[in-house]
């Protein structure tokens, strides 16, 4: 018999157990959601993100690879001012400051890009990273920098950015990481160039979102040409350009399209098959707003540029602002953290800043493979070779996951058998600008140090991908605006690029691009001004073809050009007020449409009271107002009902624009979209579902759960809504600003403001304005401010300190110093960086 | 008592150092040589890891007005109370501290 162990080595072993086990438990996410101890203990974790801005004085620090000394003054909204003494000092400072404050926002985005979210999240993210390399992101990354480690002066300044971060993370124990990292339990990698080139080619893909050609070929396969013409119009009637009408074309090269040869291109565009699969894209795009006004309309006799780039808003705040002084160049603006130079921003002697230009710069191609191995495709009559790439994802807590993608000359096959729905065998290629070569960084870079109208032009010869506008104005009086990228010369007769195409033969692919020198452009136009707002870059009579398409803006640009058209002795205030105008054009042309097709018969007392609401709007979106509430509801529930056609989640397609809709409801008495998809047994008519719209409007907001806002982390206080449950736009818009990895403790929440799709202040519940500029050449100021804060750090008081500003439509003036001049009672502290 | 002096002095040296878990050790050596009752061990090792903690915690919270601790009691859900995230704090390593010692009482008296 064996012998029984005595109590003694029980009690000990099943001690020691509960110890090592509690160990495990708390130092890991293996058997709890978070690793408490490991998280909360206060010496290592996030207690010590907990800023003591007490703490805070001038100090000094070594940092080997450092060439001279650099000094970094910091303002009273910890914007930092770096004065270097060479240019690479100055981009290896802004290397290292930028990962000092939001090295984990340049990480997950970086992440995000290469398909690697996987790695800290788990196999959840798995299909997300999927689709990131499969549009090829890590793949024109990897291009990208490859061409521009070609050029040296590029090369020395990306590396020196780079050994800038890493400098930094050299610095950091455990205990000083980021809480994210310490929430999601992993650490800071080191930075490289191909991070730098996935972080543009990131926000590429963000702005590349203007391609509908699966969409469109489905509904001409389902709904036939006509439909498709009058749905999906190249351009509208009150079409307001950014190259305004009547501007001479001066192109070199003139469109290059066979028009004999339309017809013998072998593969053709596809018109009669249904596509199961599309990329995801935003129901309508929220953009951004850009215009310079020349000295003949201010009041100071020298011109005023303003931009205000709408992306979706999120916390640390995608923009960080800066100012980079050297010998060569003294720019201020926003840059982008992960990437050197300033993005959108001025210098002494001139300005500048992008809009989306909405350009299609992808196309689909059906590809024919010779069997299930992929290994060879159909060109020419020929088979050619494919190229495999074996993606690899590490998968946080899983074995690692392999995903073949193929490559042809028509682009990367993006859905095939293995990706996308089961049933979807086809084979679809992707062909994207972003895949080619490119230098963004110098367009930037010189930019930067740019004197002249000149110097604009050249920087703007680098640019590829996406389509952008830059608009230009410089202190010696000249504006400008061009669309800049690089556009595929596109056959018109086929309206190639606008359909799914088959990729079979050279026919079938670019044929070259448009010289840069013929992409739109206008300098010192007669009419004072430069604009842009996503619109149509040119009317009907642009030399080459471009695939229009509807997705274009129509109204912040009409409401702007009308603004700017009649304003004079324009100073900062004025464009101040424009750039946060709420003036709803869409709801002043759409509204009285409504309005006259509801059948008011037999409406009840409340419904009768919107009604009245309705009719005495002024359509001004402004926060405390009603009327938008109810526009808005009515307006949304009106186009699903009329376009419920085009919800079908097997056939993807794209909704007709605004524009197109009103004109479809003011002019298309009868027709079969307005038949309701889920009652086969009735046919609906145009009256039947404005009113049913209509009725959904109280419906909406009995159901909705309004916020009382109690949250004890509101940064402004005097900005505190007290009581949401009434009904009005702000409470009802409910804007957020989402922390990158959804932790709404860290996000801004119940932002009350007034705006919309459509307006130019155009904040909806998730997209706005991300960075508000206004420089005024003639006083050599600037106004900014964005939704956020210079710190990356939750724990920061400057995390959201400036949400509460912009909500209400108000500016900060920018600190644009001198070398020698102090920054006086604004100074927070100063950092001097020895080598 | 000793057993709380000697833990709460060898983890406010070694934490700023080493990982945690630290704490696991030198509760496991004080309950090994210090002669007292198990129930003593663990309650002492309990309360010194408890007191370091919620006492280091608090000060370097409050300098930071507790913005960034209210943040993280609605990320772990104690609805926003500092108080709770910081007893929370300190029961999780009091915990590991007390079995530690108790496992070092025990492992004496074999």
């Amino acid at each position: 018999m064996p012998k029984i162990l005595p109590v003694k080595y029980f009690k000990f072993i099943l001690s020691a157990f509960v110890t090592a086990l509690l160990i495990v438990a708390f130092n890991s996410q293996l058997i709890l959601p978070l690793a408490f101890a490991r998280f909360l203990n206060p010496y290592q974790g996030f207690w010590q993100n907990a800023e003591n801005t007490k703490t805070w004085k001038d100090d000094e620090a070594k940092i080997p690879g450092l060439k001279e000394e650099v000094k970094v003054y910091f303002d009273e909204r910890l914007v930092p001012h770096v004065f270097a003494k060479n240019d690479q000092d100055l981009y290896f400072m802004q290397g290292y400051i930028t990962a000092k404050y939001r090295l984990w926002q340049m990480e997950i985005q970086t992440h995000n890009a290469a398909g690697r979210i996987s790695e800290i999240i788990g196999e959840k993210t798995i299909d997300v990273d999927r689709m990131q390399r499969r549009i090829g992101l890590g793949y024109g990354a990897e291009t990208a920098q490859a061409y521009i480690a070609k050029d040296p002066e590029s090369k020395k300044l990306i590396d020196a950015y780079c050994d800038g971060v890493n400098a930094y993370i050299k610095t950091l124990k455990p205990k000083d990481y980021p809480v994210e990292y310490k929430l999601l339990g992993y650490a800071p990698e080191a930075w490289t160039p191909l991070k730098v080139a996935l972080l543009l080619k990131n926000m590429a893909n963000m702005l590349s979102v203007f391609e509908y050609d699966i969409e469109n070929t489905n509904f001409v396969a389902k709904y036939g040409e006509a439909n498709f013409r009058e749905l999906y119009p190249d351009f509208i009637a009150d079409e307001d350009p950014i190259i305004p009408k009547g501007t001479p074309w001066n192109v070199t090269a003139g469109d290059n399209t066979d028009h004999s040869q339309a017809q013998a291109n072998a593969g053709g565009i596809i018109k009669n098959e249904l596509f199961a699969n599309a990329l995801e894209k935003p129901d309508e795009i929220t953009g951004s707003n850009n215009w310079a006004v020349s000295g003949s309309k201010t009041k100071s006799g020298k011109p005023i540029l303003c931009n205000d780039p709408h992306l979706h808003l999120a916390l640390p705040s995608i923009w960080y602002e800066m100012q980079l002084v050297s010998p060569y160049m003294n720019v201020y603006g926003a840059t982008l953290p992960g990437s050197p130079a300033v993005i959108i921003g001025f210098n002494d002697s001139i300005s500048w800043g992008v809009t989306n230009g909405g350009r299609d710069v992808r196309d689909w191609y059906k590809v024919k493979f010779k069997d299930a191995s992929r290994d060879e495709y159909e060109y020419n009559g020929q088979w050619v070779k494919s190229e495999k790439r074996v993606e690899r994802y590490k998968v946080k807590g899983k074995p690692d996951v392999l995903d073949t993608v193929v490559y042809t000359r028509f682009g990367i096959v993006v859905f095939d058998q293995h990706f996308g729905t089961a049933d979807s065998k086809k084979n679809l290629a992707m062909r994207w600008t972003a895949h080619l070569p490119s230098n963004e960084f110098k367009t930037f870079y010189q930019l930067n140090c740019g004197k002249n109208y000149d110097d604009y032009i050249n920087a703007l010869k680098n640019y590829t991908c996406p389509a952008q506008n830059f608009v230009f104005a410089s202190r010696s009086g000249d504006i400008a605006i061009k669309q800049q990228g690089r556009f595929p010369l596109r056959d018109k007769a086929t309206e190639q690029g606008k359909f799914v195409s088959n990729g079979i033969t050279d026919k079938d692919e670019w044929k070259g691009f448009i010289p840069t020198e013929d992409n739109p452009t206008v300098k010192n136009p007669e009419r004072g001004f430069v604009s842009s707002a996503n619109q149509h870059p040119t009317d009907s009579t642009y030399p080459y073809y471009y695939p229009g398409l509807g997705v274009y803006e129509n109204y912040r640009n009409r409401r702007i050009n009308k603004l700017l058209t009649a304003a004079q002795n324009i100073d900062a205030d004025f464009m101040k007020k424009m750039q946060t105008d709420n003036y709803n054009l869409l709801a002043s042309e759409a509204l009285p449409v409504l309005l006259s097709l509801l059948d008011q018969a037999n409406l009840n007392e409340k419904e009768k009271k919107i009604v009245d609401e309705l009719s005495k709007w002024d359509y001004y979106n402004n926060a405390g107002e009603v009327s938008p509430v109810y526009f808005e509801i009515w307006w949304n529930e009106l186009r699903k009902l009329l376009w419920d056609e085009m919800a079908d989640k097997n056939v993807p397609m794209k909704q007709p624009n605004f524009y197109v809709t009103v004109e479809f409801l003011k002019h298309d008495i009868t027709s079969q979209f307005y038949d309701n998809l889920s009652t086969p047994d009735k046919r609906e008519t145009r009256a039947d579902i404005v009113l049913m719209a209509f009725k959904r409007i109280e419906d909406t907001l009995r159901k909705k759960e309004f916020v009382e806002v109690n949250e004890p982390y509101d940064t402004d206080e005097n900005y505190k809504k007290d009581d949401l449950k009434a009904h009005d736009w702000g409470s009802y818009k409910d804007t957020k600003i989402s922390h990158l990895a959804m932790l709404d403790p860290f996000s801004s929440m119940h932002v009350y403001s007034g705006g919309n799709i459509g307006i130019i202040n155009a904040t909806n519940t998730t997209n706005g304005p991300s960075w508000r500029m206004i420089v005024d050449e003639g006083a050599m100021k600037a106004y900014v401010v964005y939704p956020g804060g210079e710190s990356g750090n939750p724990g920061s008081a400057y995390y959201d300190n400036m949400v509460g500003n912009w909500a209400k439509g108000q500016y900060y003036e920018a600190n644009f110093i001198k070398r020698g001049e102090d920054l006086g009672a604004k100074k927070l502290f100063v950092s001097t960086f020895k080598p | 008592m000793v057993t709380v002096f000697v833990i709460v002095f060898l983890a406010s040296v070694l934490q700023p150092f080493l990982p945690w878990y630290i704490i696991a050790v030198i509760a496991f050596i004080a309950g090994y040589f210090i002669k007292q009752s198990p129930l003593s061990a663990f309650s002492a090792a309990f309360i010194a890891i408890f007191m370091l903690w919620v006492s280091y915690a608090f000060v370097l919270s409050h300098a930071n007005n507790d913005l960034l601790a209210r943040k993280v009691a609605t990320l772990i859900p104690m609805h926003g109370h500092v108080s709770l995230l910081l007893i929370f704090t300190g029961v999780v390593g009091g915990l590991v501290s007390g079995f530690a010692a108790l496992s070092g009482r025990f492992a004496a008296a074999l």
